[in-house]
């Protein structure tokens, strides 16, 4: 009994860690640009599929990961130098439909490079998994959390102790104002996509060896980022974690206990009762609407 | 005032003339059927337009509402033997309450989480209708019977004869999802010349400030909310009669976005804009697919450029150039 929740709960986690980060990157280009990203997802798929093919042509897997990773983020720049910012009068729908066009054009370059074909990245360290309480571990679980906590506890350090950091903030509260008092402002926009890039290709390569990895991965992954980084307030951080790691112990006890075919059906269910409830997420700033 | 709505009949005028010249150019039944199809979603997208143009509303789940339709009908007339207009007509009724009943918590919302919630509400629409095995065929889809007018079938692959004239059953199926489309727009366009119309207006030029001025907001989102969904379920109901098959891909997340990207790319809140977002979103694939492996990377980037380059949209962004040529040649001649 205690031993299957317990093996529920480390499959929520674990997923539900890898939802935080995307949710992650999602706050920061919210924060930043209020632009919600719907290419996020394609930040994942490009670091767990670049550093799958570059392993295969012999690269060391560390250097691989590095190189994927830079790739993102050259990507996150590129997203955002010639698709965002030349927009930059566009309403929201339209800076919406924008990303779209984005996420299909990635997901069609990868598919050209990479074909329509599932590939599987092997562990970080053994295959063996680890019994706890009767409930099995995978080792890359841990990796994926360890991970997460790291890439939080930088995230933090970034935005309360640096320069850069702080900079993003102010922008994210007021353009105009923190233009004034000289923050480059075009220069912090890029900062904030490549930074969600970062993470984003991240998560995608630590979780890689969990779920596969395949051209089109990216869609459903994006779309989770966006329900946690909503259940937990768009803009917050703290509500990005909570919210990546709620709907993905949610999604695991709603699939072990109630069925597996819905458990898409309860995350959206639960979305719905947040919203309804608290109407900006459980975290989300108190805005009052200037007429 | 008179100006816009003589601009708006120009606009009908201008549709019915397409729609009923288009059997001149065309034959095949490839085409026929393209063509059928694109009248029956550029009708959903009608519908979609005055919730997103007009009363400035996102809804990133439409293709809920249009599946609900089409499963319905499509359940009815092949499981419980009912005839497809009573289907079509409670179907939409059915779709109407869900849409009410979901709605008015939902519209509360602003913005990205209103996106959010009829993202999720248009999921699990598609989730239902995917897991139901037993009802609507699961992922593999069902076949759904033709479309029936009191006893007198609509077949695409039928003979039928017009004022003497003997048409085929593709034709027939397209001049009727034409006639079809012309009524969505007229009624469209009739909803946004009358009071309420001009209340969603004004709610999507400044909610506040339409509430200052003693317009219920909440009653006419909830409103044009209902009606959208009642128009895609009516869309979707007839697309599966024309199909013959659907599969839960007509209610789901892509089917969605394909919907308000029509929308956006047309020109919100322009009825006719809108429409041929419908027809350019059909179309594309169609030409891109001799593109193989490249399609995809295409149809992304011609998306992207367009909206980057005509954020306002395809006809209000010809409009507008038009307009400016004919100010400069103006300014010339004087």
């Amino acid at each position: 009994m205690f031993s299957e929740f317990l093996q529920y709960l480390f499959t929520g986690i674990t997923i539900g860690a890898t939802y935080a980060l995307i949710a992650l990157g999602f706050t920061l280009i919210y924060n930043a640009s209020h632009v919600i990203n719907f290419a996020q997802g394609e930040f994942l798929m490009i670091g767990g599929m670049a550093t799958v093919s570059l392993t295969a042509m012999g690269v060391p897997m560390l250097l691989a990961i590095v190189l994927a990773v830079v790739l993102a983020g050259l990507m996150g720049i590129a997203l955002q130098r010639l698709a965002i910012a030349p927009a930059k009068d566009a309403n929201v729908v339209t800076l919406i439909i924008i990303t779209i066009g984005a996420s299909i054009f990635i997901r069609g370059l990868a598919q050209l490079v990479w074909g329509k074909k599932y590939h599987v990245m092997p562990n970080f360290s053994s295959d063996e998994p680890i019994e706890i309480f009767g409930a099995v571990l995978n080792s890359q679980s841990l990796w994926v959390l360890g991970v997460g906590a790291v890439l939080v506890a930088v995230l933090v350090y970034f935005f309360t102790r640096t320069m850069t950091g702080k900079a993003i903030l102010a922008t994210s509260m007021n353009k105009d104002a923190a233009r004034l008092v000289g923050i480059r402002t075009q220069m912090v926009l890029m900062l904030a996509f490549m930074v969600s890039a970062l993470l984003g290709s991240i998560a995608g390569i630590v979780v890689a060896p969990i779920t596969f990895t395949s051209y089109d991965i990216g869609i459903i992954l994006g779309l989770k980022g966006f329900v946690a980084a909503a259940i937990g307030g768009l803009g917050s951080g703290v509500g990005a974690v909570v919210g990546g790691l709620a709907l993905g112990v949610v999604e695991a006890m709603a699939a072990g206990y109630l069925s597996s075919d819905y458990k898409d059906a309860v995350a959206f269910s639960m979305i719905l009762l947040v919203l309804f409830f608290m109407p900006r997420g459980l975290f989300g700033a108190k805005v009052v609407e200037r007429v | 005032m008179a100006k816009l709505s003589e601009f708006r009949l120009k606009g009908l005028v201008f549709l019915a003339v397409v729609v009923f010249a288009l059997p001149l150019f065309i034959s095949n039944p490839f085409h026929y059927s393209l063509a059928t199809q694109i009248a029956l979603i550029a009708g959903a997208v009608v519908g979609l337009n005055l919730l997103v143009g007009f009363a400035g509303q996102i809804s990133l789940g439409h293709a809920g509402f249009f599946g609900l339709g089409a499963y319905f009908s499509a359940i009815m007339t092949s499981h419980y033997g009912w005839s497809a207009i009573p289907a079509l007509i409670v179907g939409a009724i059915g779709v109407g309450i869900i849409a009410w009943v979901v709605g008015r918590p939902i519209l509360r919302l602003k913005g990205h989480y209103l996106s959010m919630a009829t993202l999720a509400v248009g999921f699990i629409i598609a989730i239902i209708l995917n897991n139901e095995r037993e009802m609507t065929g699961g992922p593999d889809g069902m076949p759904v019977p033709a479309f029936d007018v009191f006893g007198w079938e609509l077949s695409p692959f039928g003979e039928y004869s017009l004022f003497g004239m003997d048409i085929s059953g593709d034709l027939a199926w397209y001049l009727f999802a034409g006639v079809v489309l012309l009524v969505a727009v007229w009624l469209a366009q009739n909803l946004i010349d009358s009071p309420i119309g001009r209340a969603l207006r004004s709610v999507h030029g400044s909610e506040v400030a339409a509430s200052v001025v003693g317009v219920n907001t909440t009653k006419y989102k909830s409103l044009v909310f209902v009606i959208s969904a009642v128009y895609a379920s009516v869309m979707g109901a007839l697309y599966a009669h024309f199909q013959g098959f659907i599969t839960p891909a007509v209610a789901g997340f892509e089917f969605s976005i394909l919907l308000i990207t029509m929308v956006v790319l047309g020109g919100m809140g322009s009825t006719i804009g809108v429409i041929i977002g419908a027809v350019v979103l059909e179309l594309l694939p169609q030409v891109l697919a001799d593109f193989q492996e490249f399609e995809m990377v295409l149809f992304g980037l011609i998306l992207m450029l367009t909206m980057i380059f005509m954020p306002k949209g395809l006809l209000p962004t010809a409009a507008n150039f038009l307009a400016k040529r004919r100010a400069k040649s103006a300014g010339g001649n004087a």
